[in-house]
């Protein structure tokens, strides 16, 4: 049977995991370009989210810096999946992976192998090679893919439990920008979780991609550079978790012409013929 | 090679000095190993990681990774990321 041509319907809300660890929400949401820390926290806090990215950066003030950052996400008790963002090749991508492996004690990795400065694209080579490098190795990896079905085959050959197609180049906030591709990889995909990541602007995007039955969504910039980031995240958390009982309800199918909603049968004056009124 | 430039000057080994660079800054140390370097840059019970010559050293290597000169030595922290 063609995976593609699944059929809409209701489906049962099961727990989201991954690699054995469940998590209650499905947002997943980044540390960076807050106004404060403070306010990271408290917006991560309003979002209900239960994994946060993270990342390393060269240490320049004696560790002061890293440790601060490492004792308040330790505080909100929340998994920490460290990413490889800036890596242009799978050997910066691995040697940042194993770097942040002994940092956060986690074999968690958001993969990122970047190809253009402008568009941050993943590097779909160098992508597939990291990710069956750190596989070998025992990492956990999530990456940070396109929709590309033939690279997400050989990730999850490689041995990805969880893919994360983008979707809009990251930072730009223009939802997803190839909506019929990204649900073709739902259904092609339809039993491994499906995070996407990146591109989100506003709760609709998240919404949107909920109701085409992905897992989660990854965010970062759409509630970081919010005038106000703690409701903005309160706004996707509220949009996510409505995308995801509307997927699970089972969304009706579109139509091209109208279709009454009130009944017909019984419509006062109905069986008059046009122009029989004085 | 070390052994070699120390046998050859001075009976007692001496710390040579040699140019590395970390995090990307040139710059001159008398330290052989990783951890002694660590040490001198008062990095001393502070979390971080490290890779020299894009290679991960793991924690546990460092004090028997010696320095060569013109290693490329990277030592990173925890930082917000998206």
């Amino acid at each position: 049977m063609n995976r593609i041509d699944k059929v809409p319907g209701p489906t049962s809300d099961a727990d989201l995991t991954f690699y054995g660890v469940t998590v209650a929400s499905r947002m997943l949401l980044g540390t960076a370009l807050y106004p404060s820390p403070q306010l990271m926290a408290d917006a991560v806090k309003a979002s209900g989210c239960q994994v946060v990215t993270v990342s390393l950066r060269r240490e320049t003030a004696r560790g002061k810096i890293g440790a601060r950052f490492l004792e308040l996400i330790n505080g909100l008790g929340v998994h920490v999946l460290p990413n490889t963002a800036g890596c242009r090749t799978a050997k910066e991508a691995i040697t940042t992976a194993q770097m942040a492996r002994e940092l956060f004690d986690t074999s968690w990795i958001k993969l990122e192998v970047i190809a253009n400065d402008d568009t941050l694209q993943p590097d779909l080579f160098g992508l597939v090679e990291a990710a069956e490098t750190l596989n070998k190795d025992g990492f956990q990896v999530f990456p940070y893919t396109t929709e590309d079905l033939g690279a997400a085959e050989r990730l999850v050959a490689s041995g990805c439990r969880v893919l994360m197609p983008w979707g809009a180049p990251i930072g730009t906030g223009r939802g997803l920008a190839n909506p019929y591709a990204l649900k073709t990889m739902r259904n092609y995909f339809p039993d491994i979780p499906l995070v996407v990541d990146a591109g989100i602007g506003a709760p609709s995007h998240a919404a949107q991609a909920m109701e085409m039955g992905y897992d989660a969504v990854l965010l970062n910039t759409a509630v970081a550079k919010a005038a106000d980031p703690v409701s903005m995240a309160t706004a996707f958390a509220q949009a996510i978790q409505s995308g995801r009982v509307a997927y699970c309800s089972g969304l009706m199918e579109q139509r091209d012409m109208a279709a009454p909603s009130t009944p017909v049968a019984g419509t006062p004056f109905f069986d008059l013929e046009p122009g029989s009124q004085s | 090679m070390e052994e070699q430039v120390d046998g050859a000057t001075t009976s007692k080994p001496t710390h040579t000095t040699i140019e590395i660079s970390v995090n990307g800054t040139v710059q001159t140390t008398q330290a052989a190993t990783l951890a002694a370097l660590l040490s001198d840059l008062d990095y001393t019970g502070v979390r971080v990681a490290t890779a020299i010559n894009d290679e991960f050293v793991p924690a546990s290597s460092r004090s028997t990774h010696q320095l060569s000169p013109g290693d490329r030595v990277e030592i990173v922290s925890a930082r917000q990321g998206g």
